[in-house]
């Protein structure tokens, strides 16, 4: 959920090096996408990186989903020097977990984020004006629809695998039901497939913290000063919810910043404190107020059971080989919620593969458990077998 | 969990608890094999019988071997049981070189019978002459290649014989369907009848159901 990038491994001789974003627009005014809560859209941009080569086959390509507030940038680097490599830096690249030697791996920012996507930052056409609050609710299936008419774009038949962590498990695990004949295999990491109240409530505590900032001004601050103190409380509780109590308690203790005793007042003291400033100053620069909102809400409404009778029904739909990693101190998305899918998915004598690693990190162990992730990844994908990597590859290429 | 498993993949068929298990097994059936390991024995069900197969197993170095060879698995610890599977939802739950090794046998038994129609279990007999030869001569716990490792760091917790096997069925209302026999793992054959097994079999594997 959250993307605090990894130890800068920018340099890395592993890296993909230097990538280059891109940008494609799908669907038309004449022929929208009908957005799940009935209003439809189009043309809709996409922005979206791919690393490695695409093989004669076209049957070894990638999806990586990111989670809340990432975006395409999922691997190397925009340009030399650039100090912050994408965010999943540690599992993309030549030899790494999602190999670039062997595979073709698409990232795109979903549709409702600001990262070059349309959303509601993106220029209404009819108004010529930010959507803001004017944009329409979209969710999880709405995002991975937009995703399929990339793949359609990219012209591959059929992903190989389809993966991400957090809000990117859930686009994984609805790929597997909503289009069971374009992915053989998906791995949804730290997800769920609906979430609970707790985390809604984090949710809505976010949310109103933006509201409550006068700057919000019901999502109409393109003009003048955003929401600033709103949207940066909001990523200081998601931040708490991202660790756990333990990885906290051995990162900051009860250590106090710059003095050895109380200062008897209300200034930053402890270095607890002062990381979820600086998360949520950092934040601010890097997201729009009113994305936060949006994207929050499709969490909040993704129910991978929805209109089917059982969780099991519902997931009959899907014909994809399944592994599903959860991370034992991980309290938003506990290892419980993903049991349950890989339960369903067995006694519906599904392919499912369940784990739970071992870790301290909490939620965020998504992005920081390499060593682990890279082990289970690579020996999954290494028994799928696409088609021997194409010499003459196609051109989708970003290096 | 398997604590008799050296088993490079190449190896796995010489196995006699492996082949008399391959050779039983319904094709096509739905199996689930507790204490997996590294997913020889399911893998070679697959292969060989085309089962619908699904493992258990708590090291992560072993799911992580059983994933590699693209099997279905689980992580989890059977003396937990068997919870989130529905009764009767199995053809064979299969209990291989394990039953030693759990905390809770009678409980992990229970849990198989109830989720699996049939049961298969294989162990090492405690009682195989050889083992209380070395015993009576040495006074010491076997170490051979029955039970291969020191008392101190054998997985084994609960150690039993043929004899006791038989006394626990009756107790708990286990019928065995069928036996089989062999003096060692990795070589010799694999026997149905054998004249005093409890003495003569190093290893005894049962295919058990619940009384009717």
């Amino acid at each position: 959920m959250s993307t605090s990038r990894p130890p800068s491994q920018s340099q890395a001789p592993e890296s993909v090096g230097v990538v280059t974003p891109q940008l494609v627009e799908l669907f038309s005014a004449e022929h929208p996408l009908k957005l799940e809560g009935g209003e439809t859209l189009g043309p809709i941009t996409v922005q979206y990186e791919t690393y490695g080569r695409l093989n004669a086959q076209r049957d070894n390509a990638i999806l990586a989903c990111h989670a809340l507030s990432g975006d395409a940038h999922a691997a190397g680097v925009h340009h030399a020097g650039d100090p912050a490599p994408g965010w999943w830096e540690t599992m993309i690249g030549p030899g790494k977990a999602f190999d670039t030697n062997r595979y073709f791996v698409i990232c795109s920012n979903i549709l409702g984020g600001c990262k070059g996507t349309t959303g509601s930052l993106s220029t209404n056409p009819r108004t010529g004006k930010p959507y803001g609050t004017t944009f329409p609710l979209v969710t999880i299936h709405d995002m991975v629809e937009v995703q399929k008419a990339l793949i359609d774009h990219l012209g591959i038949p059929k992903l190989l695998t389809v993966t991400g962590g957090s809000m990117g498990g859930m686009q994984a695990l609805e790929w597997a039901v909503s289009f069971p004949d374009r992915v053989a295999s998906v791995i949804p990491i730290a997800t769920t497939h609906r979430l609970s109240a707790q985390s809604i409530a984090f949710n809505e505590v976010g949310r109103q913290a933006i509201f409550a900032d006068p700057h919000w001004n019901c999502g109409n601050y393109y003009d003048g000063p955003g929401p600033d103190s709103g949207l940066a409380l909001a990523r200081m509780i998601g931040h708490i919810t991202y660790l756990s109590e333990k990885s906290m308690h051995l990162k900051f203790g009860r250590n106090l910043r710059n003095r050895d005793h109380y200062a008897f007042n209300f200034e930053t003291e402890f270095q607890v404190e002062s990381y979820l400033h600086h998360q949520g100053k950092k934040f601010i620069q890097r997201f729009d107020a009113n994305t936060y909102l949006y994207i929050t809400k499709a969490m909040d409404y993704y129910d991978l059971a929805g209109a089917f009778p059982s969780l099991r029904a519902s997931l009959k739909r899907a014909t994809a080989k399944f592994m599903l990693i959860a991370f034992s101190s991980d309290w938003l998305f506990p290892p419980h919620d993903l049991k349950e899918i890989a339960n369903a998915l067995r006694t519906n004598g599904s392919d499912v593969t369940y784990m739970v690693m071992q870790s301290d990190y909490g939620h965020d162990a998504f992005l920081l458990e390499t060593e682990g992730l890279t082990k289970a990844i690579a020996a999954f994908l290494r028994c799928q077998r696409p088609g021997v990597r194409g010499k003459e590859g196609h051109p989708h290429e970003s290096r | 969990m398997n604590p008799v498993d050296p088993a490079p993949e190449t190896a796995a068929l010489s196995r006699n608890d492996y082949a008399a298990i391959v050779k039983l097994v319904k094709p096509g059936s739905k199996v689930l094999d507790l204490g997996c390991g590294g997913g020889q024995l399911l893998q070679l069900l697959r292969e060989d019988k085309g089962v619908l197969g699904y493992g258990v197993d708590l090291s992560p170095d072993l799911i992580l071997d059983c994933i590699g060879k693209g099997l279905s698995v689980f992580q989890g610890n059977l003396d937990e049981g068997l919870r989130d599977f529905e009764d009767q939802s199995f053809d064979y739950v299969i209990l291989n070189q394990t039953l030693p090794v759990v905390h809770r046998p009678t409980f992990v038994m229970e849990e198989m019978l109830r989720v699996g129609r049939c049961g298969i279990v294989s162990f090492a007999n405690f009682a195989y002459w050889r083992i209380r030869l070395r015993l009576l001569l040495n006074g010491r716990m076997p170490v051979d290649e029955i039970l291969p490792n020191e008392w101190y760091d054998t997985p084994n917790i609960h150690h039993l014989t043929v004899r006791d096997f038989h006394v626990f069925c009756r107790h708990f209302g286990i019928t065995i369907l069928d036996a089989h026999y062999f003096r060692r793992l990795e070589s010799g054959r694999v026997h149905q009848h054998m004249l005093h097994p409890n003495w003569f079999a190093g290893f005894a594997l049962f295919v058990i159901t619940r009384n009717a």
